[in-house]
C-alpha cells in the first residue's frame, strides 16, 4: 500500500532546502564572482566537497557534530532548545550543507557570465552594490536561478545516505521517500518499493527536463 | 579645471608597463586620449569613472577631489559626476530603451528622460529591447544613458568601434550635439585619427603608458600617415603608378 506520508514529507524537505538555499546561496555565490579575496579559492573548494564526498561520510560528520554528546550539538541544544539528529530540523541542515553546490554552482557560472561592465555601468549611474544585484544581475541570470532551484529540489528529493545518517528511519519524522524505499526492500516488500521508486523516477524525469528547457530557451533568447 | 595624475602598473600584450599620465583639461574642453591598442586608455578612463583605483596620483575635478592617494581620498563610481560610454554598451538586457536611460535618475523624472529620447531620436524605439537593437541604436541608448545625470564629465570608451563608416559619421553628430547642448566636458577614447581630428579640441598621445605629446590635433597628431593614405587612394582610383 503506498503511503503519502513520505512523499508529504520529502517534498517539504525539499521546498525548506530550497528556499533557504536560495537565501544562502544567491549571496555566497555573488560574493564569490566578485570577491579578490586570496583564499576564496579553498571557500570554493570547501563549498564543492558534498559533489564528491560520499554521503555516509558527510552524514557521519553531520551526525557526530549535532549529536548532544558533543560541544557544537550540546550548545544548539541548550541555546536554541533544539535537538537535530534524528529530528525533521536536523534533516534540513543536513540537506542545507548537502545540496549547497546545486544551488552555488549554476548561480555561480550565471554571475560570471555576465560582463563586468554590466556591475559598472550601474555604478556609475548612481546605484549601490543591493540595487545593481537586484535589478541588474539577477534578472538577467534566471536561468540559472530556476536550474540552481530545480537541481536543488531534485537533488534533496534523492538524498539517502544522510538522511538516514542524521535522521534515521522515523515515521513521520525523518523517513523521506528514499528511506522508505529502502525500508520496503528490507521487508522485501518490492510491491511498494517498486511504486515509491517508480514516482521518484517520474518526478526526477519531468524535474530534469525543466531544467533542460528552461537552459535551451535561455540560450535561444540570448 | 581637471587635473589629473595618475600612476599604475598594468598588463600588456608585451609584458609589463607603468602608466604614468599629467593632463590638465579645462572645464567644457572635448578631449580626445589617442594611442594604440593596450598603451593605457581604457585604463585611464575607468579609473575617471571610479571602477579601477590607481596606485597613485590624484583626480581633481573642479577643485574637488575624486582621488588623491596622498590624502586617502577614494570616491566610489556613485559618488563622481561622470557618464561613461562602455566599448560594449554594457545596457542592461533585462531592460527595454526607456528603462535603460531612466535606471540612473529618481522616481519622478521623466520629464528628464524624455528630453534626451527626443535628443537622440529614440522615441519609436522606447519599448524594444536591447537584444532587438542595431549597433547604432545601441550607441545612441547608451550615450542617452550616460548623460541622462547630466554628468560634469562624459567619457566615452571607444563608442564607435562598432560601427560602419556611414554610421559613425552620424554618431560623431550625436556626440557633438549632446557635448555642446549639457556643455560637457568629454574625453573620448580612440585610436582612430579621423575620429579624433573631427572631434576633439585637444588631443594628448598615449603610448605604453605615457603622454607623449598634448595639444591640438593638428599639432599631435601624426597626419603624415593620412597625407599617405589620400595619395595612396587618389593612385588607386586615378591607376597612377604606386
Amino acid at each position: 500500500m503506498l503511503e503519502a506520508g513520505p512523499f508529504l514529507l520529502t517534498l517539504k524537505l525539499a521546498l525548506i532546502t530550497t528556499a533557504i538555499l536560495y537565501v544562502i546561496g544567491i549571496p555566497v555565490a555573488y560574493w564569490l564572482s566578485t570577491s579578490t579575496f586570496k583564499g576564496k579559492i579553498v571557500v570554493e573548494a570547501i563549498l564543492s566537497l558534498p559533489l564528491i564526498l560520499p554521503p555516509s561520510v558527510m552524514g557521519f560528520y553531520l551526525l557526530i557534530a549535532l549529536s548532544p554528546a558533543n560541544s557544537f550539538g550540546r550548545w544548539i541544544d541548550e541555546l536554541l532548545n533544539l535537538r537535530l539528529v534524528f529530528t525533521f530540523h536536523g534533516l534540513i541542515l543536513a540537506s542545507v550543507v548537502y545540496s549547497l553546490p546545486f544551488m552555488v554552482q549554476p548561480l555561480l557560472a550565471g554571475f560570471r557570465m555576465l560582463p563586468g561592465s554590466l556591475v559598472e555601468a550601474s555604478y556609475t549611474l548612481g546605484k549601490g552594490r543591493w540595487t545593481t544585484l537586484r535589478r541588474v544581475l539577477l534578472p538577467n541570470i534566471k536561468a540559472a536561478i530556476i536550474t540552481g532551484g530545480i537541481l536543488t529540489f531534485a537533488h534533496t528529493l534523492g538524498e539517502f545516505g544522510v538522511v538516514l545518517m542524521v535522521g534515521g528511519n522515523i515515521p513521520g519524522e525523518t523517513r523521506v521517500i528514499s528511506v522508505a524505499i529502502y525500508d520496503a526492500v528490507e521487508a522485501m516488500d518490492y510491491g511498494r518499493a517498486n511504486l515509491y521508486s517508480g514516482v521518484l523516477l517520474v518526478f526526477a524525469f519531468a524535474l530534469l527536463l525543466g531544467v533542460y528547457l528552461v537552459n535551451y530557451r535561455s540560450l535561444k533568447t540570448t | 579645471m581637471i587635473t589629473i595624475e595618475l600612476k599604475q602598473m598594468l598588463q600588456g600584450a608585451s609584458g609589463p608597463f607603468e602608466l604614468d599620465v599629467k593632463m590638465n583639461i579645462n572645464k567644457g574642453e572635448f578631449v580626445s586620449l589617442y594611442g594604440a591598442s593596450g598603451a593605457g586608455k581604457t585604463s585611464v578612463l575607468r579609473m575617471l569613472a571610479g571602477v579601477f583605483k590607481p596606485q597613485n596620483g590624484l583626480i581633481d575635478v573642479d577643485g574637488n577631489a575624486w582621488f588623491d592617494k596622498r590624502k586617502g581620498i577614494w570616491r566610489k563610481p556613485q559618488d563622481r559626476s561622470a557618464g561613461i560610454v562602455f566599448q560594449d554598451y554594457a545596457l542592461f538586457p533585462n531592460m527595454n530603451v526607456v528603462e535603460n536611460i531612466s535606471y540612473g535618475l529618481p522616481e519622478n523624472s521623466e520629464d528628464i528622460a524624455e528630453e534626451v529620447i527626443g535628443l537622440m531620436e529614440l522615441n519609436e524605439l522606447r519599448r524594444v529591447m536591447p537584444s532587438m537593437l542595431s549597433g547604432g541604436q545601441r550607441q545612441r541608448v547608451a550615450l542617452a544613458r550616460a548623460i541622462v545625470r547630466r554628468p560634469t564629465l562624459l567619457l566615452l570608451d571607444e563608442p564607435l568601434t562598432a560601427l560602419d563608416t556611414s554610421l559613425r559619421l552620424r554618431m560623431q553628430e550625436y556626440i557633438l550635439a549632446v557635448h555642446r547642448r549639457y556643455s560637457l566636458t568629454t574625453i573620448l577614447v580612440s585610436h582612430d585619427m579621423l575620429e579624433v581630428l573631427k572631434l576633439s579640441d585637444k588631443v594628448f598621445l598615449l603610448e605604453n603608458g605615457v603622454i607623449k605629446a598634448a595639444g591640438s590635433p593638428k599639432d599631435v597628431l601624426p597626419l603624415n600617415v593620412l597625407r599617405e593614405m589620400q595619395t595612396n587612394l587618389t593612385n588607386l582610383l586615378t591607376g597612377s603608378p604606386k
